[in-house]
Order: structure tokens, then sequence, then C-alpha cells
């Protein structure tokens, strides 16, 4: 209980905790889906906290860490273009294609701009009407509505020289495709708090029913993960397997309308590979026929890359709980966050980063990201301190 | 990237056809697509993703959300420069790998 008192509200964890541990009695393995939710938990020592029956899994949902090798090289091809300003958001910078990042794509001489908003590169494509602009359009259901508005608008401004380099994921094939597998461990599922704000939560029940596996949609705030793991291991240790919602002040169940409107419009469900995973069938979205137009790898011919993972790499593995970041040789030694072998590391919601910030340091050292420990003035101790057996760092 | 930041709704107008807003993150001020929920108003507050409003979210939540955020660093990590950030980064992590390569074996 040591770090608890970092929590926002001290005591209500304590009460999550107590009533966890009062329901548990033998040992779950939960997956926590979100990479946010990831770093709350490894941030917070929250996996310390609870018992030690429980063992939180991490999951797939980093958006940065599964966008496939292939499409990262098509991005850096493309940003190498002349006439061609390549937009991205900042988390894919330092993400390792084979051989280079956008990073050094741009120390070469590429355009690489990084927006806030897909509406900032439809902007600077209006404002460069001679130059191509591409939008490198990664992550989730809760990033792919607002990447299709833009597309959207810029077929209904006639923005021509606007297109975009779709890599988009969907979340419950993932969750399909984890239960599937013979090595899988996951008896319940803290699902993403933000995916489900977008898509509600009616892709869920079938799931559940199906892989008898309880789904409880969860926020990433310290507490909404401890409420989230109560419901999981209540439901569990009375043989049930429904869809809960703990995160109602985000999530409702039809999620919004307007913005699965606009997916159906503008994309299409295809097969799509997830790094370091393989194909995953129905997992992806891709721009629909009547956007072809505005189809960065339609206007872009980038085939023929020739694309290699670091064999040492184990990120495949990390991402479906088959292994901890720190059971991976490379770990620390010749992958670290300054020179990543796979985007687990790089990402800031990756667990290998997840492990590596908060866990490898000794009590003089807050384990904070570095960037943001400068701007920390508190000097609480970090929950890092308590938890280095495991690592090779220790 | 992933995570989607509450912030209050300051104004809303009507821009070249697409419902627009001027919405504060603690301090930061940011336009904001209104189009996938046209009915927020001003004093409002929502989940706002890459220049997205996607969720409403009461004023409570959205206050302790961002409190929280504002501690971890992470309004920072969403707002700042990203190219400063990542050459601070790596010259961070050189430093921090330095001190640990020596003690390893
Ligand atoms: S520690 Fe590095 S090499 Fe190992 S799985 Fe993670 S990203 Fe890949």
């Amino acid at each position: 209980m040591k770090y608890i008192d970092e929590f926002q509200n001290p005591d209500l964890a304590r009460r999550l905790l107590d009533e966890i541990r009062a329901a548990v009695t033998r040992p779950w393995a939960l997956m926590e889906v979100c990479g946010g939710q990831t770093h709350s938990i490894i941030r917070h020592g929250i996996d310390q906290l609870l018992p030690p029956e429980i063992e939180l899994i991490h999951g797939p949902g980093c958006p940065v860490c599964v966008t496939p090798l292939e499409m990262i090289d098509k991005a850096l091809e493309i940003a190498m273009r002349p006439g061609v300003i390549f937009c991205s958001f900042g988390d894919m910078l330092r993400v390792p294609g084979t051989g280079r990042d956008l990073f050094q794509v741009r120390g070469q001489g590429g355009d690489v701009r990084v927006v806030y908003s897909p509406l900032d590169a439809l902007r600077i494509a209006e404002e460069n009407p001679e130059r191509e602009v591409v939008f490198f359009g990664i992550g989730f259901e809760t990033t792919a509505p607002p990447n299709a508005m833009t597309v959207h608008q810029a077929r209904k401004r006639n923005i021509r020289n606007f297109s975009l380099l779709v890599s988009h994921v969907r979340v419950p094939p993932a969750i399909d495709a984890i239960m599937r597998s013979p090595d899988c461990r996951v008896q319940g599922f803290l699902a993403a708090g933000h995916v489900c704000s977008v898509m509600g939560t009616a892709e869920y029940p079938d799931l559940a029913r199906r892989h008898r596996v309880p789904i409880v949609v969860t926020g990433f705030e310290p507490l909404d993960v401890l409420e989230g793991v109560r419901r999981t291991v209540l439901q569990l240790e009375r043989g049930e397997h429904t869809v809960e919602n703990a995160y109602q002040r985000a999530v409702t169940a039809e999620g919004n309308p307007a913005a699965q409107a606009m997916l159906s419009d503008v994309f299409e469900i295809t097969d799509r590979a997830w790094r370091g995973i393989g194909a995953i069938p129905d997992s992806g979205w891709r721009l629909s026929e009547r956007y072809r137009d505005h189809d960065a790898e339609y206007r872009f011919s980038v085939e023929g890359i020739d694309t290699r993972e670091p064999a040492e790499c184990r990120s495949g593995e990390v991402l479906q709980g088959l292994l901890k970041p720190n059971e991976c040789e490379a770990f620390g030694t010749t992958c670290t966050p300054r020179s990543p072998l796979g985007a687990t590391m790089v990402s800031s919601e990756g667990a290998c980063a997840a492990y590596y910030l908060y866990r490898r340091l000794d009590g003089a050292t807050p384990g904070r990201r570095p960037a943001a420990s400068a701007r920390m003035t508190s000097g609480t101790p970090s929950p890092a301190t308590a938890s280095l057996e495991g690592s090779p760092l220790a | 990237m992933c995570l989607a930041v509450p912030g209050r709704v300051l104004d809303v107008e009507d821009r070249d056809g697409t419902r627009m807003a001027t919405v504060d993150f603690g301090g930061v001020v940011k336009e904001v697509c209104l189009e996938y929920l046209p009915d927020l108003k001003p004093g409002e507050y929502a989940i706002v993703h890459v220049g997205f409003a996607l969720q409403k979210l009461d004023e409570e939540s959205a206050k302790r959300t961002l409190e929280l955020f504002e501690t971890l660093g992470l309004l920072q990590e969403e707002f700042a420069d990203p190219w400063e950030a990542a050459e601070a980064e790596l010259s961070e992590w050189q430093t921090q790998d330095d001190v640990h390569g020596e003690a390893r074996p």
C-alpha cells in the first residue's frame, strides 16, 4: 500500500482493493486492452497493489505499436518523395521502420510535419496547392472518425492534393483473435473506454458469450482500472461472463452515432496485419471505393518495399500478452527508448516503454518519462522503486 | 495520441459549413471540430481526441481528469512541440543510458 497515497482518492482506492481481496478465491488473468491503461497500471504500481492471485496481462491497445512495419516503410518512402509534405501525429516520429524513422527522414531533407489534428494537415494542403499533402492515418476507433471526417471534408471542399495513408485497426476482432489463440490465458477483459465512447458496447456481448469471458468497459485513470478489475473479478468468481460498463461518465451503450455513420461512409472493413502479430480478419479499415482518390497507397505506388522486422524483437508476443517486456532478451540492453528495436519500446503507450520508464530506476531517480520528470516538482517517490524484481536492470 | 483529453467549450461557430469551437484544456486553447457532437454548447465539457469532440462529459469528471493529466505531464505531452520533445528525449535517454550503462555488466 506504499504508493496508494498517490491516488486521487486514496480512501476509495483502499476500499476497492479490500473488496477485490475479499472476493478473490483463486488466480485470474485479466487483460487490459488499452495502452493508456497499461501506463496507468505500471505508473501507479496497480499490479503490485492487487492481490497476487490477479495477474494483469498487457494487451495490444497501442495504435503506434500495432501499425505494421510495412506501413511505416511506406510512410517513410512517401515522405522522401520530392514535392510531398508528410503529416503525422508526433507519436510516429521515432517508430522504427526498416533502417530509419520519420525523424531521420526529416534530417535527410523530407518535409515531415507534425500536426495536432488531421484537420491541420488538410489546412496545410489547402495552403500548398502545388504540393502533395499526405496524412498518416493510424489508430483505433477513437482516431478513425476524425480521419474519416477529414477525408470527407477534403472531398466536400474539393481539396485534391490531400491523401490519407490508412492503417486503421479495430479492437473487437483483436479480442476475438486473442481468445482464439491456443496459448491464450486471458480470462477477463478490461475494454478500452475511449474506443467504446465512439463505438458504444454493441460489439461486445457476442464476444463475451462466445468466449465465455467477462468484458468490463474501463477508463484509464487509476481508480477506473481498480473498479474495472473489481467488477471483472466479481463476475469471474460468480462464473458470469457479461458486458459491464464501468466508465459511464464517458461511454454510453450506443456510443457516438454520428461518428459511426461517418466511419461507414468513408471506410470499409478489411483484413489488416498487426505489427508483430500478423493478419487478423476484418480487423481494420481502408478507404471505401468512393474515396479512392484520397488514398495515398493508390496515389503513390509504394510496392516492392523490403520490410524486415528485427529478429530479436518479441513485441508480437508482448502485444498478445504472451510475454512481459522485461522477459525479452533485448529489453534494456540492445533495445532502449533511445535506440528501440520495436515500436512497443518507443511509443508513449507501448508496454516495453512503460516497463522501461517506470521500473528500472532506483529511488534516487524518479522512474518517469525524463521529459515529464523535469516538469514535475513534487518529488514524490515513484512506484517504480517498488517493482524492480524481474527487471534485468535491477 | 490515443489518449483523449477533456476540455471546456469557450465558443462555437460555423466555419465553411463546419461546426467548430475553441476549447480550453486546462490553459491550452485549441480549435476543435464539433461535427460529431453538434449540440455541444459554450461552458460544457467534452472528451476531445485529435481535435474532435467525441463525447460529452460532466464538469466534475472533466476537472478531475484534467488535474490528473497535468500532474502526469500528459497535457504537455499532448500539446508541446513534438520535435523539441523528441530531441530533448533523445538527449535525456543518452544521459540515462550512459549512467545505467556503467552499472551494467
Ligand atoms: S524490449 Fe524491445 S526488442 Fe524486446 S519486445 Fe520490446 S521493443 Fe521488442
